[in-house]
């Protein structure tokens, strides 16, 4: 079970009205490598690894969930506000005839999150390898949406979230150390 | 599991198990193939025999990582 605490992780300011970021934001969302796939492909691992990563994978997968929190409070801020027509000019009027201003779980380009995003192979070298490349791959996405805003303030936040993907990809490159070691194996005759 | 060369690719770890849960207890085991093992080859290592590293997929006995057919089951 979890316990929710009612307050971000990081605090999330926006410092400009900038709708067109909340395209680009989306990614992180929805997208493959967004912090949805994140938390449940590392949550719904941890079933089937050998019993000494579990922990990690149930404390990295939760904090996934705040990071979601995170980018969906940055997607929010910057639409709650927008008429019609700055949905429009932000590119935006594609999910405005479907959604409103609600968020919705797809990519920077609008295509629906599905599973076949994440994979659990029940290798445990497959699936912690899998998870550094995630981690990776969602670092440079922090990076290419930075390289896309001039507001000061939700750069302050991609910059900590980008950084935790960095500590997370240690923490998994970590596991596969654990992993490789020999335990004091049982011997049955 | 095949004996001898390259066995100790294969850990063994045990899932908690309740006394309510409704099988019985399976011992578990992964394998960590040879290649997790260097970070980059050293020159000089010993070499199969052509023949023989043409059906191994490798020249390096170090990187031969067997795998017969129900491998998990035999060891207990
Ligand atoms: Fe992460």
């Amino acid at each position: 079970m979890w316990i929710y605490e009612k307050k971000l992780q990081y605090p999330v300011r926006v410092g400009k009205c900038d709708p067109r970021l909340a395209r680009l934001l989306i990614e992180q969302y929805g997208g493959a490598d967004g912090e949805l796939s994140a938390a449940l492909r590392y949550l719904n691992q941890r079933y089937s690894i050998p019993d000494r990563v579990i922990g990690l994978l149930t404390d990295i997968g939760t904090e996934e969930f705040a990071h979601l929190e995170m980018i969906a409070t940055m997607v929010y801020k910057l639409t709650k506000d927008a008429s019609p027509e700055q949905m429009k000019a932000a590119g935006l009027a594609d999910h405005y005839v479907n959604h409103d201003r609600a968020l919705y779980y797809h990519d920077a380009a609008g295509v629906p999150w599905t599973s076949a995003y994440i994979q659990a192979k029940g290798d445990p070298i497959a699936d912690l390898y899998e998870d550094i490349a995630a981690e990776e791959k969602a670092r440079a996405t922090y990076q290419w949406i930075i390289d896309n805003t001039d507001d000061p303030d939700i750069m302050d936040a991609l910059k900590f979230l980008r950084e935790r993907e960095i500590v997370h990809a240690l923490r998994f490159r970590e596991a596969v150390e654990l992993l490789k070691e020999h335990r004091e194996q049982k011997k049955v005759f | 599991m095949e004996k001898g060369q390259n066995v100790d690719q294969w850990r063994e770890w045990d899932a908690y198990y309740s006394p309510f849960d409704p099988c019985s207890p399976r011992q578990k085991y992964y394998l960590i193939p040879p290649d997790q093992m260097t970070t980059f080859q050293s020159a000089g290592l010993k070499q199969y025999s052509p023949h023989e590293a043409l059906k191994r997929g490798t020249l390096w006995p170090d990187l031969y990582s067997p795998y017969p057919r129900g491998a998990k089951e035999g060891t207990r």
